[in-house]
This record gives C-alpha cells, structure tokens and sequence, in this order.
C-alpha cells in the first residue's frame, strides 16, 4: 500500500519527515502546520527529508522543502536529503535545490 | 476551423476529462493522462514527464486559477504518432501579466510557500508550452511533447 499522507518521527534532535509516494500540493498541505507545531514543542536542530517511500513530485513539493529550509536556517539548523530515487533526484536537481541541501 | 485543419485533426485520438477543483484531483488527473499516454509505449521517464507537467498545470488552476474556491478543470488531451498534446483549463481569474508568471521563482502566491517553479518545470519536461489567459474568464495551458526524442541521463 502506498503511503498517503506525510508522517514524522523524532530521531535525538532530528526530525525526520517521511514523504509519501506522492509528494504535491495536495500532500504537502499541512506541512508547515505540522512541522511548526512539532518544531515549537521540541529542540529540533535538523531536518531529515525522507525520500525512501516517494515516486512522484511536483514544484509544490520543492516549494514545501524550502520553506522548512528558511524555518531550520532561520532557527540555526540543517535540512538534509535523504533515500531519494533516481526521479526524485531528477526533480530536485532541476530545482537547483541541491546547492543549500546536502543528500546524506 | 477549416476543412483541412478538420481533415487533419481526425488523425488524432482525443480525449477530454472534467472534474472539480479540489486538490485530491491532482493525483487523478496525472493517472489519467498517464493511462492515455499507455498506448503510445512511452518510456518511464516520458510518462514521469508528462504527469509532472500535468500536476504543475492543475495545481495552477486549482490555486491560482481558482484560488482554492470551488470551479471546474477540464483536461483535453490528444495522441498522434508519437506526439501528445495536452492542454489544461480553468474558468478562474485569468493572469494579468504571463510574462511575468512565467518567470522562475515568481510566484502569484504570497507566504513563501510556494517555489514559483510551475511553469520552468512545465517547459522542461515539455517540448512546446503555450499559455492563453483573460482576466475574469480563466486560462488554458497546452503543452506539447514528442515522445522518442528526449535524452535522459
């Protein structure tokens, strides 16, 4: 069954946000939400976009991964890349967003 | 239209689809198109191209288009040796300055939410983008791809 909806899991300081299979504007909605709701109540120093269960994205997705960008580098933190897919590297390359996210 | 545009467009395979302006509607419209493309024998990477390109346009509509009010998308799409051609529309709001909407990393959409990168993602994984917009009455993108030229890394 393909994974729907985003969920999160707390990893030490991490915070690791598990994308679904398809990442859009549809999935990505509450997002910001829900990671400013998490981040307020944790110490979070990094996040950990994980890629390992996504086959499809948009620039809704981008537009999503970099606003989480401004809010970790605004909070002095990282966001890092992780289990992308040929495909998904091929959408984020594009994106240039490799240049302030490193893949891990 | 004349007789020989109409002559010429029997050749193509067509097909049309509507459907509401919610943003679950994304993921539908992308398989559809993907499942009429399946005849064509497309490579992965076309397909992943064209639902992409698909998903940029919808969501346009949708948010920009719409504004996340309710409304109607139509999707039109054709097939002919090798080339598909389609073309999303909305009856929303209609862009002022396409020029600008155009751009990269402009977005219509205040907050920083968005990447601004709809349409550069529309003209890279297709060959041919083409935007018709009036103000008040709605816009219609159509996008053009030949399969079988693109070379992939």
């Amino acid at each position: 069954m393909e994974q729907k909806e985003v969920e999160y899991k707390l990893l030490g300081r991490s915070l690791v946000i598990c994308l679904p299979y398809e990442v859009d504007d549809h999935s990505c909605q509450n997002l910001k939400k829900d990671t400013d709701e998490i981040i307020k109540h944790n110490p979070v120093n990094r996040i950990i976009f994980d890629f390992t269960k996504t086959g499809f994205m948009d620039s809704a997705g981008i537009g999503a991964l970099l606003s989480r960008y401004r809010k970790m580098k605004a909070l002095g933190g990282e966001t890092v890349i992780f289990g992308e897919d040929p495909r998904i590297r091929r959408i984020l390359k594009l994106s240039g967003i490799y240049q302030i996210m490193r893949s891990i | 239209m004349s007789n020989i545009e109409a002559k010429e467009d029997e050749k193509w395979e067509s097909m049309r689809l509507e459907f509401e302006s919610h943003s679950y509607n994304e993921g539908f419209a992308r398989v559809v198109v993907a499942a009429f493309m399946a005849r064509m024998d497309p490579t992965v990477e076309e397909v992943d191209d064209v639902k992409t390109a698909v998903s940029e346009a919808v969501t346009n509509a949708i948010i920009h288009g719409y504004q996340s009010k309710e409304g109607v998308v139509i999707i039109q799409a054709k097939r002919k040796e090798g080339v598909i051609q389609v073309s999303i529309h909305d009856d929303g709001i209609g862009i002022e300055d396409i020029k600008q909407a155009m751009e990269p990393l402009y977005s219509g959409v205040k907050g920083g939410e968005r990447s601004g990168m709809g349409f550069s993602f529309m003209e890279a994984f297709m060959d041919e983008v083409n935007v018709e917009s009036e103000v008040g009455k709605g816009t219609t993108v159509t996008m053009t791809k030949q399969l079988g030229h693109t070379i992939y890394e």
